[in-house]
């Protein structure tokens, strides 16, 4: 299992979702399938087709910037992050 | 008479302004949609719902929606793509239409979405493939930021299959067969610039038709207005008499299609209403002459923009016109633009301007 941490950008669009989810995935781009199936239409809030993260959509793990293909080990720390876009 | 419900669509979310009868005291709600751009908003009067075209910088473009006119909301971009194997990407949502039981949405790379659920879902129903220009307008290269892809639709109040689309930048296109085939509507129109088809590459800001009278069409252009007398087939210029051929927004009376009104704008880098003057210049006689509307608008330093979908008008007995500026100020006349009154004067950047069509 992984700690996953949302921004309140995204927690506010789903009912009950927490800014800290634990999810079981071995890559990113699981973790954020593992989302969209428990919250219909995420998936689609974080990633363009491709699929790709958006452009201002950043995702750390344990303080490294990842990739959609990078390796969630267990008991790492996901972070996503709204990265700075306008004012 | 019944209340009046304007939507309000900001940078900063959708504002729901609302009248008591007589349209003298007003209250705003909002920001909703969690604040998200809003680009276009629209009341559905046959189901009562509120559609509102959004695009997140963070999440993504998608059309939220509310059956109880902004008490709660849903969103959804289900279908609204173009897939993974197409360069192309849904950047924004620019404009919206109901049209029978559908709902319309244009958006950036051009292209034209339909929802039959109410907005739950939605499909790709064109991207006017094959009409002139189309080519050069699917290029990355043509689409800056702020480009808004198909800016406008305008459906046919009496044919279901029939609607205008307006492609930024290209011009006017219709179809009469919900999007199967189109056809440029932009003859008599003029260009400062150069043009590789004949047909296409003018630059349609605002397109309006009257109410009473399906042949007359109106639109404010990059360069100069223009009124059709059949249909859009062809295009007559009626900019003589006003301070500047450019502007953005457009509005015609509902019961008189004579009577039409636009905001002149400095053209250059300002693009603001000339010389800090703040008006809005109406036709009563299709063009052939206009009226400076001030009164109760401010008329020095008044740098004001208004944008293309920025100004409405309802259809009460004596309409009421609205518009909003691109620095947050919303103005309202309920005497048809004789004299106006300022109805919030701190909103965010105001982008859109709809009238609610409610009970």
């Amino acid at each position: 299992m992984a700690s996953l941490r949302l921004p309140p950008t995204l927690t506010s669009l789903f009912p009950d979702l927490p800014r800290r989810v634990e999810v079981d995935a071995s890559t990113v781009v699981g973790a954020i399938a593992e989302l969209d199936d428990r919250w219909p239409g995420l998936g689609d809030r974080l990633l363009e087709p491709g699929p790709q993260l958006r452009p201002h959509i950043h995702v750390y793990i344990d303080g490294e910037r990842a990739a959609l293909e990078s390796v969630v080990g267990d008991g790492s720390r996901l972070d996503v992050v709204a990265a700075i876009s306008g004012g | 008479m019944a209340r009046t419900v304007l939507l309000i669509g900001t940078r900063k979310g959708l504002f729901v302004v609302e009248s008591d009868p007589g349209r003298t005291d007003w209250e705003i709600r909002g920001p909703f949609c969690e604040s998200w751009p809003v680009y276009h908003a629209i009341h559905d009067q046959a189901s009562g719902t509120i559609f509102a075209a959004c695009a997140s910088e963070w999440h993504g473009a998608a059309v939220w929606r509310s059956s109880d006119l902004g008490e709660s909301w849903a969103f959804s971009s289900e279908g609204l793509g173009y897939g993974d194997d197409d360069p192309r990407k849904v950047s924004k949502i620019s404009s919206l239409a109901v049209q029978g039981d559908r709902v319309l949405a244009g958006v950036e790379a051009p292209g034209i979405f339909e929802s039959r659920d109410g907005g739950e879902s939605w499909s790709l129903l064109s991207t006017l493939a094959g009409q002139p220009g189309s080519e050069e307008w699917n290029d990355p290269a043509n689409q800056p930021p702020g480009h808004l892809g198909i800016s406008a639709l305008m459906p046919d109040p009496d044919e279901d299959a029939s609607f205008f689309a307006i492609v930024q930048g290209v011009g006017a296109f219709e179809t009469a067969d919900a999007g199967e085939s189109w056809t440029p509507r932009n003859r008599g129109l003029r260009a400062d610039w150069p043009r590789p088809h004949e047909e296409v590459g003018f630059c349609v800001h605002r397109l309006v038709r009257a109410p009473t009278d399906r042949n007359r069409l109106y639109q404010q252009n990059h360069v100069g207005v223009h009124r059709s007398d059949d249909a859009g087939h062809s295009w007559t210029e009626i900019t003589e008499g006003l301070p500047s051929e450019f502007g953005f927004a457009a509005a015609v009376h509902p019961h008189d299609r004579d009577t039409f009104y636009v905001i002149p704008l400095d053209p250059g880098h300002g693009r603001c209403m000339p010389e800090g003057h703040a008006a809005v210049w109406r036709t009563r006689d299709a063009g052939g002459s206009w009226q400076q509307l001030d009164r109760g608008l401010p008329t020095q330093h008044a740098h004001l923009g208004v944008l293309r979908a920025a100004m409405a008008i309802d259809d009460d007995d004596v309409p009421g016109l609205y518009f909003g500026t691109s620095t947050g100020q919303l103005y309202a006349s309920i005497d048809e633009g004789d004299t106006w009154t300022e109805l919030a004067g701190h909103l965010p950047p105001i982008w859109s301007v709809a009238v609610a069509d409610v009970a």
